[in-house]
């Protein structure tokens, strides 16, 4: 394998891109507020995501609380933990993790790893993030209308979703929760747009779409899956509205609440699950395609050697996206099917573990024989393998009709998703923010809290995460306020969940560290050199770090071969940039000249 | 298609790195707009066709009770259709630069889709006036549902069309229009077709 071309080649002329073409702050609210830069879009989208998600860490909090020592804090109800359960998991999914992978590093990455000078519709861009806000501050607003936020359970189900009984099930809870979705979906559209029409249409001259970093690969794969998956969500969402308000009978069927004969009839709740886990399943991968992709790049770049089978993981990512529309209803086998169809899903949920598995030995085979620095992304990257390994592994398990049907409402399917859709992205999330950080500031983020932050989260998640897998295995449910005196479950879950609590809280803990060092370190950080981590990708050739307006200089880079050149035999450095001109790559002088 | 060509190179390889240097320019060929607008096409076709998913998988449970089209669809329909011919003729216009035949077609596509959500009212309150209400009949939701998120749709085109209508009341340019008026065009034709659609299916079912 050769990764440059050691000939000279005939220069390519550089392109220009005019000065007229790009969007121009004049004023501190148009250059940090309405601003149309997507670097400054994508730190909006960021900071508002990680503060929504700061509520949902609080509220797992508060959930592992009653958990752990139930009944001892009173303002804890039955119907304020399901509320808990639930602005929890549609705040970590979708306004934090889908929010932060695509707007927060989509928005900054895309643009400089392509080698644009910025997404093809500024405005539109700058839309989408204050309409997310919009989504955000309505679904925030739920938790202060009487009757407080919905306690459906993120999948909100109907019927049980606008019935009384449901915390917020016919207050402004659920109403909010779905017109909160509806725009979330509105302003993710416009986003989205932009991220594809930029990749497919704006990459500067020799970034060929097989040249392009993986990160940007998942990041593409994944918006495309959201624009055709949302639609789902969007649908369901109004169409549960019409049943909320107007009292159409979409999802609801004929029910007697409390004695009393509710005017609705005939409505299909099993419809409103297909569509939502159609929106639901490909969620996962908008999730985790991204992270994919990032961690490819963190590996190659930390262990100093060329993503392995580059082009395999490319097609992986494409499969795992197309596949991932076919999987939807393993989610669903507890609401009863023909069991052909069961076995349709559970066979189409084993053949989508066929390309998660090649990125698997791939990015361990990337590792082989590697120079590995152990930096602080590198420990995360290396952490993610380990949690998706796993996480994927009862994912298996789980999409046996036979095996889930018994662990479906427990706390083994808890454990499951949290490490492979929570952990382990998340685990992505804070190494790619300990490799960009240096490219977004100018600084470092200190190396000591860094690795305090590592291994207090990576031991912490699995004290969490391991005991729960056994939770499930006795039968512990899930969504349950308090076990009380439930003679199936052994004492010694109580005192699992008391331990699970602990290491919970500490976890969380270890968060605000990171938030302290991320705080501490944009002002005070060691300052950083342009290229830290010596990567080869466009994003750390730009004329200054942090980027300026327009990205890069008046000439925008050449691309000259992939982003993966890492200790190439027969060159001086260990990397070469992927704009370095072949003529310009320094070459070991052969012996005796 | 240039999409798939490229993911098959194999970018380590130096011949590859030849072909690979001199490429310049986007995957499709097509402006940026137009590229948006097709996906942007795309997405809402999602929601429509799972929408209409929704109504096939609904019409299987009993309570289900067909309702018929009122005449004034038909008309409606027409108008539509009107509407998208007359957005042509404008795009006809502004690719020959005759102003004149650009701001009519565009004036009578816009007055004729005004025309349309205007009809799709009277549907609504002739449908009311039937004694149907829809809380009552799913048919009748559906319906509701599905004509409201199409006269949205319409609306959003509107915006587009009212700005570029704006734009040559001040004078600029036919041809300075011109990308506009295409994507208002093809928005409308496509905005017809989906009507045509979930009209047939309104009528067989």
């Amino acid at each position: 394998m050769v990764d440059i071309t050691p000939e000279k080649v005939e220069n390519v002329s550089p392109a220009e891109v005019p000065e007229a073409d790009l969007y121009h702050a004049h004023s501190f609210w148009t250059k940090y507020v309405f601003c149309q830069d997507a670097k400054v879009i994508a730190i909006q989208y960021s900071g508002t995501a990680v503060v929504i998600g700061m509520v949902g860490l609080v509220l797992s909090w508060l959930m592992r609380l009653q958990l752990g020592v139930p009944e001892t804090f009173s303002f804890i109800s039955p119907e304020s933990y399901l509320q808990f359960v639930t602005m929890h998991g549609m705040i970590m999914v979708i306004y934090l993790l889908t929010a932060l992978f695509l707007g927060g590093f989509g928005n900054y990455l895309i643009q400089l790893m392509v080698g644009a000078r910025d997404m093809v519709f500024p405005y539109v861009n700058m839309l989408s993030y204050w309409i997310y806000l919009l989504a955000v501050l309505i679904l925030v607003a739920s938790f202060f209308v009487p009757g407080g936020p919905t306690g459906a359970g993120w999948t909100l189900y109907p019927p049980q979703a606008i019935l009384s009984g449901t915390p917020g099930g016919t207050g402004l809870g659920i109403i909010l929760m779905l017109v909160s979705l509806a725009f979330f979906i509105i302003g993710f559209t416009m986003g989205g747009l932009n991220y594809v029409v930029t990749i497919l249409q704006a990459r500067t001259r020799g970034m060929t779409l097989m040249r392009m970093p993986l990160t940007i690969w998942g990041i593409f794969t994944a918006t495309v899956l959201a624009l055709l998956a949302f639609p789902a969500l969007f649908v369901s969402a109004i169409m549960m509205t019409l049943d909320s308000v107007l009292g159409t009978s979409f999802f609801m069927p004929a029910i007697v609440e409390f004695g009393e004969q509710l005017s609705y009839g005939g409505g299909s709740p099993i419809l409103f699950q297909h569509l939502f886990w159609f929106f639901g399943h490909p969620e996962v991968y908008i999730v985790a395609l991204p992270a994919f992709g990032i961690v490819s790049d963190l590996l190659s770049v930390h262990a100093r050697r060329h993503i392995f089978g580059y082009r395999m993981m490319v097609w992986a990512i494409v499969a795992i996206g197309a596949l991932s529309f076919v999987v939807w209803a393993h989610h669903m086998y507890v609401s009863g099917m023909n069991p052909w169809f069961g076995f349709f899903f559970a066979t189409t949920t084993l053949i989508i573990a066929v390309p998660t598995a090649i990125k698997v030995y791939n990015w361990t085979l990337t590792l082989w024989r590697g120079d590995i620095h152990l930096t602080i992304p590198m420990l995360f990257a290396i952490a993610f393998i380990i949690t998706f390994v796993n996480g994927g592994i009862t994912g298996l398990f789980l999409g046996n009709v036979i095996v889930d049907v018994p662990l479906s409402d427990t706390m083994f399917v808890v454990a499951h998703f949290h490490m492979v859709m929570g952990i382990a992205p998340i685990l992505v999330v804070f190494g790619a923010i300990y490799h960009w950080f240096p490219l977004m500031t100018g600084r470092m983020l200190n190396d000591a809290m860094g690795r305090f932050h590592f291994w207090v989260t990576f031991i912490g998640a699995y004290l969490i995460y391991f005991p729960m897998h056994y939770l499930g295995f006795v039968g512990v449910p899930r969504r349950y306020w308090s076990m009380e005196d439930t003679n199936f479950i052994p004492d010694s879950a109580a005192d699992l969940n008391a331990f699970i609590t602990v290491a919970a809280l500490i976890v969380g803990f270890a968060q605000l560290v990171f938030i302290y060092n991320i705080l501490v370190s944009i002002f005070k950080g060691k300052p950083s050199e342009r290229n830290p981590w010596k990567a080869t990708s466009l994003e750390w050739q730009t004329e200054t770090v942090p980027p300026g307006h327009g990205n890069f200089s008046k000439e925008l880079p050449v691309v000259y071969r992939w982003a993966y050149s890492f200790s190439v035999p027969g060159t001086v450095d260990d990397y070469v940039p992927q704009n370095v001109h072949p003529n310009d790559v320094k070459l070991v002088e052969p012996e005796g000249s | 298609m240039e999409f798939f060509r490229e993911i098959r190179s194999k970018p380590w390889l130096e011949s590859q790195d030849v072909i690979d240097n001199a490429r310049f320019g986007g995957s499709i060929a097509m402006p940026s707009t137009r590229l948006a607008l097709r996906i942007f096409v795309a997405v809402v076709g999602v929601v429509f066709s799972l929408s209409v998913v929704a109504y096939a998988d609904r019409m299987l449970l009993a309570d289900w009770k067909p309702v018929p089209e009122p005449t004034i669809m038909w008309l409606n329909l027409i108008i539509l259709i009107a509407s998208s011919v007359a957005m042509q003729w404008a795009v006809v216009g502004a690719r020959r630069d005759r102003r004149s035949q650009l701001e009519a077609g565009l004036l009578i596509g816009g007055a004729c889709s005004l025309a349309f959500l205007a009809g799709q009212l009277l549907v609504v309150r002739q449908l009311d006036a039937l004694g149907y209400f829809a809380p009552t009949n799913p048919a009748l939701s559906f319906l509701y549902m599905l004509t409201a998120m199409h006269a949205v749709h319409i609306l959003g085109g509107l915006v587009v069309w009212a700005r570029t209508v704006i734009r040559l009341w001040r004078g600029i340019a036919a041809e300075k229009v011109l990308m506009t008026t295409e994507l208002c065009a093809f928005y409308w034709h496509f905005l017809l077709a989906l009507w045509l659609a979930l009209f047939v299916w309104f009528v067989i079912t």
